[in-house]
């Protein structure tokens, strides 16, 4: 019986220069920021990021890390726009292929069932055809319209972070919205997911009902137990959104010094360290 | 009512556009336009559906500035992968704010200047270009200037009536866009060739300050209605309800 249990380090090892790597999670909400750090920290480079965006995309976009985003935004929700993510479309540092939300994750549907497209209505007479000329149009062989073939976005790598894992790797959400991370785990290659906890099989019923083991272990290929591994983006309901630190972050979008110092301090550190800043720096938040 | 504020009349405007809907998703971008779909649910649209703006459909609306941990009356679970099913099945009327919109009601939310390298990158696309051709939108902008109304937006992220008749009959058959309330007046594109005429004006605003604004010719009908003023019970709703702290002034310019 597979024991899928790993770490970030781990993870960083499987990855490639010019991967493709799907990352879950919603603006700033469950993004596997544990892994992005490690991501950060390593070697790795020209990486195509396809991500409803968040401070995941921005961080990678800030550290050189991406040759190309392919998102359906970049928001960190309370700072509407992604301050670094800003500053690499202004200065032209990355490929960009915008989408409209809802094609995003058809395309991921797509590469998820194995079909080259899937057709849609979204994107007809707006600019995504032009400023993504490879973007067909399709006649329905039914009806005799023409429709968007959003084409399959498959990926190498999907990284997801969800509230509890079993070591064998299915994984529970236990928040409002698991969003797109289960399309994200069937559109790639392989899937590492990081997790709050990892628990026994029998430990997802202390947490939440059969229905909240969202993704089966078919998908998954790793498992990493991250406490506050979303941090600072949240992950209800085992912890908020960290909007000091947040601010923070954002803040360091105007100059390299300051960028210098932020990842000095939350991003070049051993996970163990950074689990207590994270600890103390929510305590904070919610006194605050 | 005489007394009512200009972010006032702007809310009941804007409430207006959800008018005639029934039982659809009302999805408003902005505190404005938020007072406005749950005024129009409290009011004269009783069957609108409404959100939390995250996973939650409510049998009963939120303050402006409920905290994330406030009590919700919840009567449906709406995640976003729900969201994107009601709005390819066209359950909804969205109402979104516009960087840009020009005369056809193309919408841009995405960046200013080139798209392959933008003077300013913004918001993107986002849902713009699904919304617009899969059901009705409705946009509020809270700064009528000839900035916000150009003879051509940067990049066209909400769809507008010539674009959508150049794509096709999948692009029109549920592209509608209906109201465009501003701080000045409300507009719509009832007009032969759906270019944007104005609807109403505001109290005290004239065809001239408006056509001033926008940086394009407007359709003026012989008689231009005053937009409807608030009744005391939209007054009563908005100010002891809705918006209890006053969030709706600051998204009005002057």
């Amino acid at each position: 019986m597979a024991d899928k249990r790993l770490t970030e380090e781990d993870v960083v090892a499987e990855l490639r220069d010019g991967m493709t790597i799907g990352i879950g999670g919603w603006g700033s909400r469950r993004k596997p920021m544990s892994v992005v750090r490690a991501i950060l920290r390593s070697s790795l480079k020209d990486l195509t990021v396809v991500s409803y965006g968040g401070p995941d995309v921005g961080m990678l976009c800030a550290a050189g890390k991406v040759r190309k985003a392919v998102y359906g935004f970049v928001s960190l929700d309370t700072i509407p726009l992604e301050p670094h993510f800003r500053n690499a479309r202004q200065n032209g540092t990355i490929e960009a292929m915008e989408l409209d939300e809802g094609m995003l994750q058809l395309g991921l549907r797509a590469a998820a069932w194995r079909v080259s497209f899937l057709p849609c209505r979204a994107g007809l007479g707006s600019a995504i055809m032009e400023i993504n000329p490879d973007i067909k149009t399709v006649t329905s062989p039914y009806d005799g319209q023409e429709l968007v073939a959003m084409p399959a976005l498959p990926l190498d790598v999907a990284l997801l972070h969800a509230n509890r894992a079993d070591e064998r790797g299915n994984a529970q959400y236990l928040g409002p919205d698991w969003y797109f991370d289960d399309l994200f785990a069937m559109a790639a290659e392989r899937t590492f997911v990081s997790c709050e906890e990892v628990v026994d099989p029998d430990g997802f019923a202390r947490n939440g009902s059969a229905e909240t083991i969202r993704i089966s272990r078919l998908w998954t290929d790793g498992v990493i137990e991250a406490p506050f591994g979303a941090h600072f983006t949240h992950c209800v309901p085992d912890y908020g959104r960290d909007e000091a630190l947040q601010r923070e972050y954002a803040a360091t979008a105007k100059d390299e010094d300051a960028w210098n110092a932020f990842r000095a301090k939350w991003i070049d550190v051993p996970e163990a360290d950074y689990r207590r800043f994270a600890e103390s720096s929510l305590r904070s938040e919610r006194s605050g | 009512m005489s007394d009512a504020t200009l972010a006032e009349i702007c809310v009941v405007a804007c409430a207006e556009s959800w008018r005639g809907d029934g039982e659809v998703l009302a999805s408003p971008i902005g505190v404005i336009p938020t007072l406005g779909s749950r005024l129009a649910a409290l009011t004269f649209e009783p069957d609108l559906v409404y959100t939390d703006g995250d996973a939650f459909q409510l049998g009963a609306p939120l303050p402006s500035d409920a905290p994330a941990d406030a009590s919700k009356v919840v009567e449906a679970w709406m995640p976003f992968g729900k969201m994107f099913d009601v709005v390819w099945s066209g359950k909804r009327h969205v109402m979104m704010g516009a960087t840009q919109i020009d005369q056809f009601g193309n919408q841009n939310i995405a960046c200013i200047g080139p798209w392959s390298k933008p003077k300013a990158q913004l918001l993107g696309v986002r849902g713009a270009p699904g919304n617009t051709v899969n059901h009705p939108t409705s946009f509020w902008v809270g700064q009528h200037s000839t900035r916000v109304f150009v003879p051509a937006v940067d990049c066209v992220s909400g769809v507008g009536y010539d674009r959508a008749a150049a794509a096709g009959v999948a692009a029109t058959q549920f592209h509608a866009v209906r109201h465009v309330v501003t701080n000045l007046a409300v507009l719509d594109f009832e007009t032969p060739d759906h270019s944007m005429r104005i609807r109403s004006l505001h109290p005290g605003v004239t065809v001239d300050a408006v056509q001033d604004a926008t940086g394009f010719p407007l359709v003026v009908p012989a008689d231009v209605p005053e937009t409807r003023a608030p009744t005391d019970e939209d007054l009563r709703l908005v100010r002891e309800v809705l918006d209890p702290n006053g969030l709706r002034d600051a998204e009005v310019g002057g």
